[in-house]
């Protein structure tokens, strides 16, 4: 069976970030990562490997040349395959949605994706779901326990207010995965050594059929949101400190 | 003028809070505005519907909340009625929803959590890498569909109208299966649902010390929520984590309590009307980016405070 794992790179969530030509980021100097629970994505698809010899896991990744680096990490992690769909412009979700999908369908016997439950850069929150659709599958989001037991998957996702909802889908379908899920492994020596002799499938959109590329949205400007005024430290013994903070709170700024 | 369509989403037997933000946004277009409402009890909710033109009640035998029946039905109503917007606000349930509409409808466009979409010019803004940034992007599809940041809005007074309203059987597509639902045993408040936050980091030492925090919280009918460092540490749970890899919260008023501030933690609050730090460190990053801030020992401070709270409230 192919499992596929959705893998995004995205800045370290240290970074700091300055804007290129009002547009776009300035990504020199920025370390990149694996979006974090796309890490959490791959820990699952791995371990299902460990307990079926059968399960092949692919790694897909959409994005510049560098991408190819979170790629190699998840090799390193264990991945079996690592599928780049080599993109620098920058396209509508739904076309690289549409992308990942189409990749997807290009091989047979796929029972399941899994995918993090959001990526952390540009906080679109819906690449999930759209490829999910394209491929015509059930998914289920957030999801913090995993099972398979021939074609069905059950799993626990948290819902609203801390509730626990617990959702049976047949394969194919899709997951997205939470940070409760599992706790990622470190890729090892060996893995690493491993990963860097693994070619890596390239794909570009010519390989895709007839997706549009045609935008629809654009990005007009992309800016530091204004700083907030400096706060002030209340003075003075605790109980006086604490009388004047409830003051505040109450008559001056209101929010009591 | 064209048809917008508004998700009115029950939560609790109750209009979402925020659906009055997205009402008030949307009438200033001067468009048909359609409400979408998902209950085989109308009467409950139809005092509460000032601001639309227009309400489309979808009825049926399985109302039960699924992201697959919901999507497919207002799909439907959208191509039904031509519409060129659908908003929602960017709660829990649109999170599902709205992404599921998009990949069913072609020539349409999804943009989530904006704090403000301008009609004239098309253009929404919203908050990328986690807050660090905003960015302003130009929807030129034709069907543009939008979920609004909640408590960003300002609540406008609406007239309550006549609106017509229709009805619409609900799809029955659903292709997973919900077989149980657990209740959560904690009786606080969703930080989601919080206007205002009361939050413990690795300050706050062991599990039990998190009491302080409920006790301080219930004076304020406030949620309790965690850094990730209280989480890991097992002092708090997953579903409390503010943060980049947590939720991303937006209250009137936030306590960060042992909790240092660091970025990851800051952009899950930062948009907070005002913020409130107590810690002992001095030299703490979370003094820089507070309003107010306390220097002093938690476990001291913050009693006092419930105290003095229960003394004016
Ligand atoms: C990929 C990634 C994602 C992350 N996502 C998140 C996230 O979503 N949310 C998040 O919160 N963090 C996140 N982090 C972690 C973040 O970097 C910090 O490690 C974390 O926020 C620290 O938590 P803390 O402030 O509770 O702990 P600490 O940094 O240890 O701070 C504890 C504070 O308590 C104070 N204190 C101790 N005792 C007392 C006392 N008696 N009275 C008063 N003050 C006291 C100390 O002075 C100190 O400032 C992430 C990190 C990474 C790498
Ligand atoms: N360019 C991409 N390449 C691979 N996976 C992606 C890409 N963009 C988004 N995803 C996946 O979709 C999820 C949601 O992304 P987003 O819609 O950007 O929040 C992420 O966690 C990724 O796993």
């Amino acid at each position: 069976m192919n499992v596929f794992v959705l893998i995004k790179q995205v800045p370290d969530t240290e970074a700091m970030l300055s804007v290129r030509n009002g547009t776009s980021i300035n990504e020199e100097s920025i370390k990149w990562i694996i979006s974090p629970y796309d890490e959490y994505a791959l820990e699952e698809a791995l371990k299902l490997k460990e307990k079926d010899a059968d399960v092949v896991v692919n790694a897909l990744t959409l994005g510049p040349v560098r991408a190819e680096g979170a790629l190699r990490s998840a090799l390193a992690m264990g991945a079996d395959n690592g599928i780049h769909i080599e993109c620098n412009e920058d396209l509508d979700i739904e076309t690289r949605a549409r992308m990942l999908a189409e990749t997807i369908k290009k091989e047979s016997d796929t029972g399941l994706v899994f995918i993090g439950k959001q990526a952390i850069d540009d906080d679109s929150n819906q690449t999930h779901i759209l490829v999910a659709e394209y491929l015509d599958m059930p998914i289920t989001t957030n999801i913090i326990s995993f099972k398979l037991e021939g074609d069905k998957v059950t799993c626990e996702r948290e819902i609203e207010d801390g509730d626990i909802e617990t959702v049976e889908m047949n394969t194919p379908c899709v997951v997205t995965a939470s940070k409760v899920l599992n706790t990622p492994r470190y890729a090892s020596l060996m893995g690493i050594m491993k990963a860097k002799k693994i070619e890596l499938t390239k794909i570009t959109l010519s390989d895709l059929g007839n997706i549009s590329t045609e935008k629809k949205t654009f990005t007009k400007r992309l800016f530091a949101p204004p700083e907030k005024a400096p706060g002030r430290l209340l003075e003075g013994e605790p109980e006086e400190m604490v009388k004047e903070l409830v003051k505040i709170l109450k008559d001056e700024v209101k929010v009591l | 003028m064209s048809n917008l369509g508004i998700y009115i989403e029950i939560k609790k037997g109750k209009i979402q809070k925020n659906v009055k933000e997205v009402v008030s946004l949307a009438k200033s277009s001067g468009n048909t505005i359609f409400g979408v409402i998902f209950t085989n009890e109308f009467q409950n909710f139809k005092d509460e519907l000032n601001g639309f033109d227009k309400i489309i009640n979808v009825k049926g035998n399985d109302m039960v909340f699924h992201p697959d029946s919901f999507s497919e039905t207002i799909a439907e109503i959208i191509k039904e009625h031509e519409m060129e917007y659908f908003m929602g606000s960017y709660s829990f349930k649109a999170k599902e929803i709205f992404p599921r509409i998009a990949g069913k409808l072609n020539e349409c466009s999804l943009v989530n959590d904006c704090v403000n979409y301008n009609f004239g010019t098309g253009i929404a803004t919203k908050p990328v890498y986690s807050g660090k940034l905003l960015k302003e992007i130009e929807i030129k599809n034709k069907l543009k569909l939008i979920t609004l940041r909640s408590n960003v809005f300002p609540v406008e007074d609406l007239d309550a109208g006549s609106p017509e309203l229709t009805e619409k059987t609900i799809s029955d597509k659903i292709r997973s299966k919900v077989i149980n639902v657990k209740k959560s045993e904690s009786k606080s408040i969703d930080i989601m649902d919080a206007d205002i936050i009361v939050s413990g980091g690795r300050g706050m030492k062991e599990k039990e010390n998190f009491q302080i925090l409920k006790d301080l919280a219930s004076i304020l009918n406030a949620g309790v929520g965690a850094s990730r460092a209280a989480v890991d540490s097992e002092f708090a749970s997953y579903n409390m984590q503010v943060g980049q890899t947590g939720k991303v919260v937006n209250p009137k008023l936030y306590f960060a309590i042992g909790i240092s501030g660091a970025i990851q933690h800051f952009v899950g609050m930062k948009t907070s009307k005002i913020i409130v730090a107590i810690n002992k460190d001095s030299e703490a990053p979370i003094f820089k980016k507070a309003d107010y801030g306390i220097i002093g020992d938690l476990f001291k401070i913050v009693p006092m405070l419930k105290d003095e709270l229960e003394k004016v409230l």
